[in-house]
C-alpha cells in the first residue's frame, strides 16, 4: 500500500507545481465556459438550458487535455521502465495514476463548478445538480481516457491520437451526465435512472480501464 | 546466486540482434557486455529487466529469492534517469524508495555517498547530466537489490565519478550481489567479459 501511496502523492506533487497539469485543466475549463455566454448572447433561459451541456463539455475537454501526460511523461524519463519492472502489478500502479490524475486535475474542476454555474445563470439546486453529476461521472472520464493514454506511449503518438481514440469512449459518459442534469433542473425523467447508468458508467470503467492499460503498456515497453 | 541464458535471441523491427547469445554470471561477480553501437547491449539489458520479449532461449536465475521474479530482484540503470524535474532530489530518491520497497537504506547517506548532500533540496531541474546520473546511481544504494542492470552506467559521470562508481559496484560485488553492465569504458573492476556482434567485417 505504501508503493501506491508514494506514487499517488509524487504525481499530485507534480500535478500541483509550476508547470504542472492542474491549474492547466482549471484554466481551460474556466476560459472555455466564460467564453459561452459571449457567444450565445444575453439570452438568460438559453443560458440556463444549456448551462449543465456547456459544463459537461468543459469538463470533457478540460480532463482530456492534461490526460495525454498520464504516461508519456513516465515513458520520456524513463520511470514507466522501473514502474513495470516493480513489484507493484501493473494494473494497480495504473489504477493509482489515475486516481491521482483525477485528484489534481478533475477534482478541482468540480471545485470550479459552482462558480461557474452562476455564469450560466443556474440556480443553486442545478449548480448542485451539475456538480453532483461530474462528481459521479468524471472518474470515468479519466479511467477510459488511460486506456488512451497507454495507447499513446505504445503508438509513440500523443496529443491528438489520444482525443480520437479517448472521445468516442466518453460519448456515453456525457449523455447520461447531461441527461441527468436536466432531469434534475427541468425534469419531466427522473433523476435516478439516468444517475444510476452514469455511476454503472463510473464503475465499470473502474474495472475495465486499469486492465486494459496496463495490457497496452506491457506491449508498448520496448 | 547464479544468472544464466542459453542461446539468447532477440529481433528488433526484423533485424536479428542477437543470435544465439550464451552467458553466465554468478554471485560476487560482474559481466561486462561490449560490442560496437548498435549490437545489442541495451537489447540484452532490457530482455535481463523483463521490459523486452526475447524471440528465443532461456534466462535462468537460481538461487534467488523463489517468490520474485529476475525483474523484480534487479535494479535496471538505463539511458533515461527517471528523474522528474519537479521534484528535489530528496524528494526523487524517497519517491523511488517508497514506491521500489524491500529492504531499503538511508536516503542522505545514499546522497552524500554519490556526492549530492549538498543539492538535496535543489530540483532536479537544476541538476547537470553528471549529477542527475549521481542521483540515478544513489536509487541503486537507497533500495537494495542483488541483481544491478547497468546500461552504459558512468556516461556523463568525471574521473571522481567514474571512480567513485567502480568503489559502489565492488562494495556491492563484495556484499554478493551480480552486476552485468553494457560498457564501452572499462568500469574499473574486475569484470568477465561478454562481447557481442564484433565479427561482422
Amino acid at each position: 500500500m505504501t508503493t501506491l501511496a508514494a506514487l499517488v502523492r509524487r504525481d499530485i506533487r507534480i500535478a500541483l507545481r509550476v508547470g504542472g497539469g492542474a491549474l492547466i485543466g482549471v484554466l481551460f475549463f474556466l476560459i472555455v465556459v466564460v467564453l459561452m455566454p459571449f457567444a450565445i448572447g444575453p439570452d438568460l433561459a438559453l443560458l440556463t438550458r444549456l448551462g449543465p451541456a456547456i459544463l459537461w463539455l468543459g469538463a470533457l475537454l478540460a480532463s482530456l487535455l492534461t490526460l495525454d501526460r498520464l504516461f508519456m511523461a513516465d515513458h520520456e524519463d524513463g520511470s514507466l521502465d522501473l514502474i513495470a519492472m516493480s513489484r507493484m502489478p501493473l494494473e494497480l500502479t495504473c489504477a493509482a495514476k489515475a486516481l491521482a490524475h483525477w485528484l489534481a486535475a478533475g477534482l478541482p474542476l468540480i471545485i470550479a463548478t459552482p462558480v461557474l454555474g452562476l455564469l450560466l445563470n443556474l440556480d443553486a439546486g442545478a449548480t448542485l445538480a451539475v456538480a453532483l453529476t461530474l462528481l459521479v461521472g468524471t472518474p470515468a472520464l479519466t479511467f477510459t481516457g488511460m486506456i488512451g493514454a497507454a495507447l499513446a506511449v505504445t503508438l509513440h503518438r500523443g496529443g491528438l491520437l489520444l482525443a480520437v481514440l479517448v472521445l468516442p469512449l466518453s460519448i456515453p459518459v456525457l449523455i447520461f451526465g447531461v441527461a441527468a442534469s436536466e432531469a434534475a433542473i427541468s425534469g419531466p425523467l427522473s433523476f435516478g435512472t439516468p444517475f444510476s447508468i452514469l455511476c454503472a458508467l463510473s464503475l465499470v470503467s473502474f474495472v475495465i480501464g486499469p486492465f486494459a492499460a496496463a495490457a497496452s503498456l506491457r506491449q508498448g515497453l520496448d | 546466486m547464479r544468472l544464466s541464458g542459453r542461446g539468447v535471441r532477440c529481433v528488433r523491427g526484423g533485424r536479428e540482434v542477437l543470435s544465439g547469445l550464451d552467458f553466465e554470471v554468478s554471485a560476487g561477480e560482474a559481466l561486462a557486455v561490449t560490442g560496437p553501437n548498435g549490437s545489442g547491449k541495451t537489447s540484452l539489458l532490457r530482455i535481463l529487466a523483463g521490459l523486452l520479449a526475447q524471440a528465443g532461449g532461456s534466462i535462468e536465475l537460481e538461487g534467488g529469492e523463489d517468490e520474485l521474479t529476475l525483474p523484480e530482484q534487479s535494479h535496471y540503470l538505463g539511458h533515461r534517469d527517471a528523474i522528474k524535474p519537479a521534484l528535489s532530489a530528496l524528494e526523487n530518491l524517497s519517491f523511488w524508495r517508497d514506491f521500489l520497497g524491500g529492504e531499503v537504506g538511508n536516503l542522505e547517506q545514499s546522497l552524500s555517498r554519490v556526492g549530492l548532500d549538498h543539492a538535496a533540496h535543489l530540483p532536479a531541474a537544476y541538476l547537470s547530466a553528471g549529477q542527475r546520473r549521481r542521483l540515478s546511481i544513489a536509487r541503486l544504494l537507497a533500495v537494495r537489490r542483488p541483481i544491478w542492470l547497468l546500461d552504459e552506467p558512468t556516461s556523463a559521470l568525471d574521473a571522481a565519478g567514474q571512480a567513485l562508481f567502480a568503489d559502489l559496484t565492488r562494495d556491492h560485488l563484495a556484499r554478493g550481489g551480480l552486476v552485468v553492465a553494457a560498457t564501452h569504458t572499462p568500469l574499473g573492476i574486475e569484470a568477465r567479459e561478454l562481447r557481442i556482434g564484433a565479427v561482422e567485417q
